[in-house]
């Protein structure tokens, strides 16, 4: 069955976000990468076929207008509790890919018990101990994505061969609200881990086998400081599992969230 | 007429076949290619250079600065400029200008540049820029916040300089518990400010409304009259009519004994692959949020490799001597093209981008020699006929904001 999404804007502290809505069932809200997401991905209608799924934008992402007093990914993740709060989504679901992850964790951090379920895959916010993130400050727009591709030709399947100048202005509002919020220290909070441990959330820790942005040691980091946590690695993917494996990265999600 | 004399001060004895290998000679090419026994003597030259232009009559020595790539060895401008504050008497020492983002102390600058002014005896000229794209990549400073962090950290210095200290900075970008340097420029109410730059609108539009010469670094003569177009219009908008005292152009410029050498080691002008910067990927150039958010679309194209550089379209040897981008030849031919500029253009302040690349230090000399005894002599009679004012000549006041407080003083009494 075809699944129906909506599109509306919600105001947070003075800040227009919008954001994507289907399904129906339990909350679950998918906070996207620091690409920003592109709509109408299989990941998300396989969601949506078990939950109610939620994928705001961040201002300054997607088609949310900057706000220019945001200044840190702490101020993202105050701004969204306010939002989830209003919208009465306090207790649902986060599944943060990457940057989101970042996201998702900080606001885990700032509501420890009221987040019974939390995903973060190949998550940014953790100073790597191995190796760092990749920084697409030293790289194009085209080769930070491609980048993020265990498979050379998932980029071309969901941009094109030759991506259109309205891609390239998106992944530039991206990136240039990307350094307004984690320019330095790039993508981490030091007392993230420490934060972490008071973290009451049931986490499902996911990386690509082949993730080149994050480093798989920052997902040790994750799985060591939460303290109800447990890993899955999804085959054959980068850190864009929602491109490359939308059918297993789903399941893995689905089923976690279905666990007691 | 002010005339000056500039060299990027190229660390021309990298190995070239290192960049080669590589595809760029920026940012990320290994300094295990910068040989500092090379960089030793380049300095010293460079050192010479500069006493010899005094020596052979130039107004002022303009400096620059960039970071992490062979095309410039100035990792820091107020080091010669200290230098050059000591070792020579009379030429003034234009900063073109210190990157003003890239620092996080704008006090410990405003301290600097006072020292340099008092030890010269108050012969600097303190321009500001933002620093290029790959500047902010060198030094981590981002470059989304590029254009506040510059006009914050210019707002800072000029108070430093003008108000009594202490007192206490709470901006956004930067913070100080106490602003109260020991060093104070000796010129009154500060150094000059010149603003050195290419086509940012913005820019532009800001020198004109503070009243600060603009530089044009080398555009094309259509191209520089559609700056002083923008300049002039946000000139109007608040209130005064500028001046040949607002206007400077840095012109790349070579002159020999004969043509033919001029023409020759003029082609070192274009030594790294056509590029003065070098090879650099579009990327480092233009980080996002660097620049104007008007031109993104044109700029994201550039960076993905789907247009040329809107900054500086890529043109031969040939045609920027045909555009007078370029000028070389005998003194003679030199100064009928930059006649040719001064009428077109008409500039109080004039910067000689004299030599470049591999030239020789010999043939360094000889130019600089031509355009001090022969080239400036010439244009100065020029300038007179065309009656092309300095900011110095035309006595200017530094600033918009210090005349209109001027003129309230003036009006209270």
């Amino acid at each position: 069955m075809a699944i129906e999404w909506t599109s509306s804007v919600v105001s947070a502290a003075g800040a227009e976000i919008h954001l994507r809505r289907g399904g129906k069932g339990s909350p679950v809200v998918v906070l996207h990468r620091d690409t920003g997401t592109p709509d109408g991905l299989a990941f998300y209608d396989k969601l949506a076929a078990k939950h109610d799924v939620i994928v705001p934008n961040v201002p300054g992402f997607g088609s949310s207008p900057r706000a220019d007093w945001l200044g840190n990914v702490r101020d993202v993740a105050a701004l969204y509790r306010g939002m989830l709060g209003d919208l009465g989504l306090g207790s649902a679901a986060l599944v943060g890919l990457g940057f989101g992850g970042w996201i998702a964790a900080e606001m885990a951090c700032f509501a420890p018990h009221d987040t019974p379920k939390l995903v973060l895959a190949g998550a940014m916010g953790i100073k790597p101990p191995v190796g760092d993130i990749c920084d697409q400050a030293l790289i194009g727009y085209i080769e930070y994505v491609t980048e993020g591709c265990h498979d050379p030709a998932t980029f071309a399947r969901i941009y094109g061969e030759r991506p259109t100048s309205e891609q390239l202005v998106l992944w530039d509002l991206c990136r240039e609200m990307s350094f307004r919020l984690a320019w330095k220290p790039y993508m981490f909070n030091h007392s993230l881990p420490q934060l972490l441990r008071g973290v009451k959330s049931q986490t499902l820790i996911v990386w690509g086998d082949d993730d080149r942005i994050v480093p798989d040691s920052a997902a040790e980091v994750y799985a060591a400081s939460l303290p109800h946590a447990r890993r899955e690695t999804i085959a054959n993917a980068g850190h864009l599992i929602e491109l490359e494996q939308p059918d297993a990265f789903a399941q893995a999600i689905l089923s976690f969230i279905a666990s007691k | 007429m002010h005339l000056m004399y500039f060299t990027e001060q190229p660390m021309k004895d990298y190995p070239q076949e290192a960049g080669n290998d590589i595809g760029f000679t920026s940012l990320l090419m290994s300094n295990k290619h910068f040989n500092p026994i090379d960089g030793s003597r380049l300095y010293n030259e460079f050192l010479e250079n500069y006493v010899y232009a005094e020596e052979m009559g130039v107004d002022g020595i303009m400096l620059n600065e960039h970071h992490n790539a062979p095309f410039c060895m100035q990792a820091k401008a107020n080091i010669f400029a200290s230098l050059l504050a000591g070792m020579t008497k009379r030429v003034k020492i234009v900063l073109l200008g210190n990157p003003l983002p890239l620092n996080d102390n704008p006090v410990r600058l405003a301290e600097e540049l006072a020292m340099i002014d008092m030890i010269s005896k108050g012969r600097l000229v303190s321009g500001f820029v933002r620093g290029g794209g790959q500047e902010q990549l060198a030094t981590n400073a981002n470059p989304a916040f590029n254009r506040e962090r510059f006009q914050e950290a210019h707002d800072l210095i000029v108070k430093a300089w003008t108000v009594p200290g202490p007192f206490r900075w709470e901006g956004k970008h930067y913070h100080q518990r106490v602003v109260n340097p020991w060093a104070l420029p000796l010129q009154q109410p500060h150094p000059r400010i010149w603003i050195p730059g290419v086509i940012s609108q913005e820019t532009i539009v800001w020198a004109a409304q503070n009243g600060y010469p603009y530089i044009c670094l080398n555009t094309s003569i259509e191209d520089t009259k559609k700056i002083w177009q923008r300049y002039d219009a946000a000139a109007n908008e608040v209130g005064y009519t500028p001046g040949t005292e607002h206007r400077g152009y840095l012109i790349r410029c070579h002159v020999a004994e004969t043509e033919e050498k001029a023409l020759e080691s003029a082609r070192q002008f274009l030594w790294m692959d056509g590029e003065f910067t070098g090879r650099l990927k579009p990327v480092w150039a233009s980080p996002s949020g660097y620049f104007s958010p008007s031109s993104r679309q044109t700029f994201v194209e550039f960076v993905a490799g789907q247009s040329a550089s809107p900054t500086r379209p890529r043109k031969t040897f040939e045609q920027q001597l045909g555009d007078l981008q370029i000028v070389a030849g005998t003194p003679e031919q030199v100064v009928k093209s930059l006649r040719t500029i001064m009428r077109e253009t008409r500039p109080g302040i004039m910067a000689f981008w004299g030599n470049e690349g591999r030239m020789t230090q010999a043939d360094a000399q000889t130019s600089i020699r031509l355009l001090g005894q022969e080239v400036m002599p010439a244009l100065r009679e020029t300038a007179k006929e065309l009656d092309l004012k300095s900011p110095f000549e035309a006595d200017m006041p530094v600033s918009r904001a210090w005349a209109e407080a001027q003129a309230r003083k003036q009006a209270a009494e």
